[in-house]
């Protein structure tokens, strides 16, 4: 529950902090978010707020059911958009249109980061898995990454369901939990967090209080 | 690079430190912390390899204490960079003198540059 940002993954680098030791960081620019439209438990059955990102540079090329949807919470149309499940209270205190900052967050807080992970393609079991292989010597013949056996005999007389095996790896919903907040630009919308996030740069990503760490 | 990732950089490089070049003789003074006091240590040598741009860049430094080389890599711009000394310059014609590796005693030495 509560409200988070929609950011865009920016890069990695690094920042001394004030031990003068070296702080790996992502860069995020996470804003600004606006409010298109609330949801209520009457209307749609659930209370949930929803938010945009990133402004659409052609205008033209938005359709017209978005268009509209966009001129309901008169704002220019925004690519990436999100909801936020909340509380009545937190549905009453915020406004259709309005512009939620990166301030939500402080320096030394918990958040997790949602992305979509990088793409890896059809990938074998050494790199999906983390198999090991066979090895490289002593009488091995074209069987060098292979998985190995895949089951049994006439008992069970089939492959265990959720057997790993060689597909299509990356590009899926991946979040990242408990990453400290090192740094809040509010002028001009900048989250530094310490750790890397999933997905590639210019990745779109969700920003959430951690879960798994009450303050 | 993204250009806001690297106004970021920027701002976290020191600027009051001299230029340090592979082939330099330099001191290098680091804060320590031990507990709760601080003592400045120095450490004195070659540079033989610069790595990094903005506030990523490294040097490091090499000495043979005793017998036994030493090398030592410091971030460009760390704050426990206390002050860096530039004792000499040398004649060099490689980007990395991982070639000092290998040499002992004299063959180690290299030539001093005039400006």
């Amino acid at each position: 529950m509560g409200i988070g940002l929609l950011g865009k993954k920016l890069g990695m680098t690094q920042v001394f902090d004030e031990d003068g030791s070296v702080v790996p960081v992502t860069v995020i620019q996470a804003g600004p978010c606006y409010v298109i439209q609330k949801k209520t438990e009457k209307t749609d059955g659930y209370n949930a707020i929803q938010f945009g990102f990133d402004e659409v540079k052609k205008v033209k090329n938005v359709n017209k059911p978005l268009t509209g949807h966009f001129k309901k919470a008169n704002i220019t149309p925004l690519k990436f958009i999100k909801e936020f499940r909340v509380t009545e209270e937190e549905l009453e205190s915020t406004e259709i249109g309005a512009q939620i900052s990166v301030d939500l967050f402080k320096p030394g807080e918990y958040v997790d980061v949602t992305g979509t992970s990088k793409g890896k393609g059809f990938a074998g079991v050494v790199k999906r898995h983390g198999f090991k292989g066979s090895p490289a010597s002593r009488g091995t013949h074209e069987y060098f990454r292979h998985g190995g056996s895949i089951g049994q005999n006439m008992t069970p007389g089939r492959t265990m369901k959720g057997k790993k095996m060689p597909g299509h790896m990356g590009h899926e919903r991946v979040t990242v939990q408990n990453l400290k907040v090192v740094e809040v630009r509010g002028d001009t919308n900048i989250l530094m967090v310490k750790g890397a996030i999933p997905g590639p740069t210019n990745g779109y990503v969700i920003i959430k209080k951690a879960v798994k760490k009450p303050v | 690079m993204n250009e806001v990732i690297d106004v970021i950089e920027k701002e976290h490089m020191r600027l009051d430190l001299p230029e340090v070049n592979v082939g330099n003789n330099v001191r290098v003074y680091t804060k320590i912390f031990e507990g709760d006091k601080e003592r400045i240590q120095m450490f004195e040598g070659v540079v033989i390899r610069k790595r990094g741009g903005n506030t990523r860049a490294t040097f490091t430094v090499r000495k043979v204490s005793y017998g036994v080389g030493i090398e030592k890599t410091f971030p460009l711009h760390s704050p426990l960079i206390e002050k860096i000394e530039i004792v000499g310059k040398s004649k060099v014609r490689r980007s990395k003198l991982y070639y000092l590796r290998d040499l002992k005693g004299k063959a180690a030495k290299l030539k001093e540059k005039r400006d």
